[in-house]
């Protein structure tokens, strides 16, 4: 994975922190190696799923579990997400 | 997964810059939070796809769905009962 690398001096000769740009920079990278993390796990779940012995192509029919697998995929993502956020909740107001 | 953590010194500056770096900080921490979320996210969805999934299909039926919010829980829980029970362990002096 990328490492988290972030060049956190500023561009004005007056040496002040721009927050805005950082904060900016922050969320991106977050929200790229998030993306890369959630394709590199489908790519495993659904490869394992839909190819079975390997061929010289990807048939119609492997293409189309493919497409499916992803989407159920980020429906288990979704769900999984939901469902730590409120246990999380749940123990949170238990203190 | 990459590691998130960033710790940064400050040169000593006016206050208003030290207490611009600290609300950055504070900002970036927020950041690191919704990061290691979404990481233990990835983990769940990864051990209870396994768990839960049998072929992809053209939807998440309600049975997969309660599997996977299960699995999350009790995930969850046999974390919870193994950091118990290993804590009492070391206490007792076990190896």
């Amino acid at each position: 994975m990328d490492s988290f690398g972030s060049d956190f001096s500023s561009g004005s000769s007056s040496g002040k922190i721009d927050s805005g740009t950082i904060m900016e920079q922050v969320k991106v990278q977050i929200a790229v190696a998030n993306a890369q993390e959630l394709l590199q796990r489908m790519t495993d779940k659904c490869f394992k799923k839909c190819i079975g012995k390997p061929g010289s192509t990807l048939d119609n029919s492997e293409q189309k579990c493919i497409a499916m697998c992803m989407d159920r995929y980020m429906d288990a993502w979704n769900t999984v997400s939901r469902a730590y956020n409120s246990r999380l909740q749940r123990e949170r107001a238990r203190i | 997964m990459a590691d998130f953590s960033s710790s940064f010194d400050m040169p000593s500056a006016g206050s208003s810059e030290n207490a611009e770096a600290a609300e950055l900080q504070r900002l970036i921490a927020v950041e690191q939070q919704k990061a290691q979320f979404q990481a233990q996210v990835h983990n769940f969805t990864d051990v209870c796809w396994d768990k839960c999934m049998d072929k992809p299909s053209s939807k998440l039926d309600s049975r997969t769905e309660t599997c996977l919010v299960s699995c999350v829980e009790r995930f969850i829980d046999t974390t919870l009962t193994i950091t118990n029970r290993f804590t009492q362990m070391v206490q007792k002096g076990a190896h």
